[in-house]
């Protein structure tokens, strides 16, 4: 196990050691004290480690993750994980805005609430949060599931392509052309794998949100544009 | 970008530590903006008007005081850098402002409690400069500025002050500031520069003037006011946070039994004293955050 305490040696160097560790690296196990705040810890990882970071994270945290399974035990500022390709990342408090941002992998766990945003432009990620979510989540949302137990704020799913989004408590308003449908077999299989990889129970009680599909599609009345 | 923080005591025994740590929170936001820096501290009432007066000719300030001494007698000066804090008496505003007028100096800000002070330059260099850590209030804002709309100048710095201790610290850029400016210049508001955040200042000057109370005035903001913000606002009693209905910029609250605290960013209230146990939120767009304490 290994021990960094960021308050006395700089970050950089922090993530200069994690990104120097080959892939079959023993040094699999990495405490960080005193993050402070700090923009960009553990970013860019590639190899399958644990990082547990004790205490509140800036902007950017385990941003372009690979592999990595990162812990924060704290809040997380803009854009935690976001562009993950594949791994875990934790948030043990709230995060900030555009958490997930264009992840294409990996799944996310959110334990308290998350600010604007949480899931923009995901194409592939899976986002679970057990609290709510704050407006304009799941903007252009594309692939990937993005799971609320609490509530959601504002136009969600706005401009949706083919994300699902399952919200259990109420939903402020849907953003354009995204629209509540039924649950079909593949998506409760989703849901459950998903759920299942965050290691909770689904309480049963989910509502689908999807795209209508009307927004993306070219509409023959639109060809004299052309 | 730009950076912007703020601390209001909640408890007595943190008023001596609100320039200190004001001053800590600043420099960390340094990052945000590098230009230049200012901040506004509220302390103790002494029962005449405060006026900051700046100007970068020493000839000019020693002018200033010199003239003020001779029509008002003893005017309390206290020198930091740039500025100089002096007092009259509050039936006197008028007849100083005039003669400060001919003398060449700024008054960049006017109250029973708050004084004001900004410059060019990285944020730690400008509170040193002032002495910031020194000062003691109830509570203080401050900004550190990445120019956008105007030219890097003191001018252009903030904090804003548009009314007798208040002032509005922002981030962000308005885009219906002229039309605004307009309106409010008709209703009397006066205005020392082209830069969009001072209307800000002066549509919430204008709204308490006419009855409004900091949270009513913040919430008329809303409707009034378009573009990108977090504003943070100070009152001789009050301490207001307001984010726009998109919350396009940066915001992280702290609050104890001591204190209240803002940040653009968590690092700025990460050394905080007890900030391990403090409730962490982030304000939600478009909804006012005011605290008031008694006069």
């Amino acid at each position: 196990m290994s021990y960094f305490d960021l308050a006395d040696r700089p970050l950089r160097e922090l993530n200069a050691a994690l990104h120097a560790l080959p892939v079959d690296t023993n040094d699999t196990h990495w405490n960080v004290e005193n993050p402070a705040g700090r923009h960009a810890i553990a970013c860019g990882l590639t190899v399958p480690i644990t990082v547990d970071l004790k205490g509140h994270v800036g902007y950017y945290c385990a941003g372009m993750n690979k592999d990595a399974d990162v812990t924060i035990r704290g809040n997380a500022g803009v854009g935690v994980a976001e562009n993950m390709m594949s791994g875990r990342v934790t948030v043990k408090g709230d995060a900030s805005q555009s958490a997930g941002a264009s992840g294409r992998g990996g799944l996310l766990v959110i334990e308290g609430n998350a600010a604007a945003r949480c899931g923009i432009s995901m194409k592939g990620i899976d986002i679970v949060v057990k609290g709510s979510v704050g407006p304009m989540s799941a903007f252009m949302a594309q692939k990937g599931n993005l799971v609320v137990f609490g509530d959601a704020g504002e136009a969600l799913g706005d401009s949706l392509y083919e994300a699902r989004l399952f919200v259990r408590g109420t939903v402020a308003s849907l953003g354009a052309d995204c629209v509540e449908t039924t649950m079909g077999d593949d998506d409760r299989a989703a849901l459950a794998a998903v759920l299942d990889e965050a290691g909770l129970a689904d309480p049963g009680d989910f509502r689908l949100y999807a795209s209508a599909r009307s927004l993306y599609h070219f509409k023959v009345d639109n060809l004299d544009a052309y | 970008m730009c950076g912007i923080v703020g601390l209001f005591a909640k408890s007595p025994s943190l008023e001596a530590h609100v320039g200190a740590l004001t001053a800590q929170m600043l420099a960390v936001m340094g990052d945000r903006g590098p230009d230049s820096a200012g901040f506004a501290v509220y302390g103790a009432d002494t029962g005449r008007l405060k006026l900051t007066l700046r100007s970068p000719d020493a000839a000019a300030r020693d002018g200033a005081l010199a003239a003020l001494a001779a029509r008002f007698g003893e005017v309390r000066p206290v020198r930091r850098d740039t500025h100089i804090v002096v007092s009259v008496p509050e039936r006197d505003e008028i007849a100083a402002r005039a003669l400060l007028a001919e003398s060449g100096v700024a008054v960049v800000g006017a109250g029973r409690r708050m004084e004001l002070y900004k410059e060019v330059g990285r944020p730690e260099a400008v509170a040193a400069a002032f002495d910031l850590p020194a000062m003691a209030g109830t509570h203080a804002v401050g900004h550190t500025r990445m120019a956008t709309e105007s030219a890097v100048t003191t001018r252009g710095a903030h904090p804003f002050s548009t009314g007798p201790d208040q002032c509005l610290v922002h981030n962000g850029s308005l885009s219906n500031h002229n039309g605004v400016r307009r309106m409010l210049v008709r209703e009397g508001i006066a205005f020392e520069t082209e830069n969009d955040s001072e209307v800000a200042a002066g549509y919430l000057t204008f709204r308490m003037r006419e009855g409004a109370s900091l949270e009513e005035a913040l919430t008329a903001a809303l409707a009034d006011l378009d573009g990108f913000y977090t504003f943070l606002v100070g009152t001789r009693t009050g301490f207001a946070v307001l984010r726009d209905p998109i919350a396009c910029k940066p915001a992280v609250m702290a609050e104890t039994d001591d204190y209240v605290a803002f940040g653009s960013e968590f690092r700025a209230l990460a050394g905080l004293p007890g900030i391990e146990d403090a409730h962490l939120f982030e304000p939600e767009p478009g909804r006012v955050y005011a605290w008031e304490r008694p006069e």
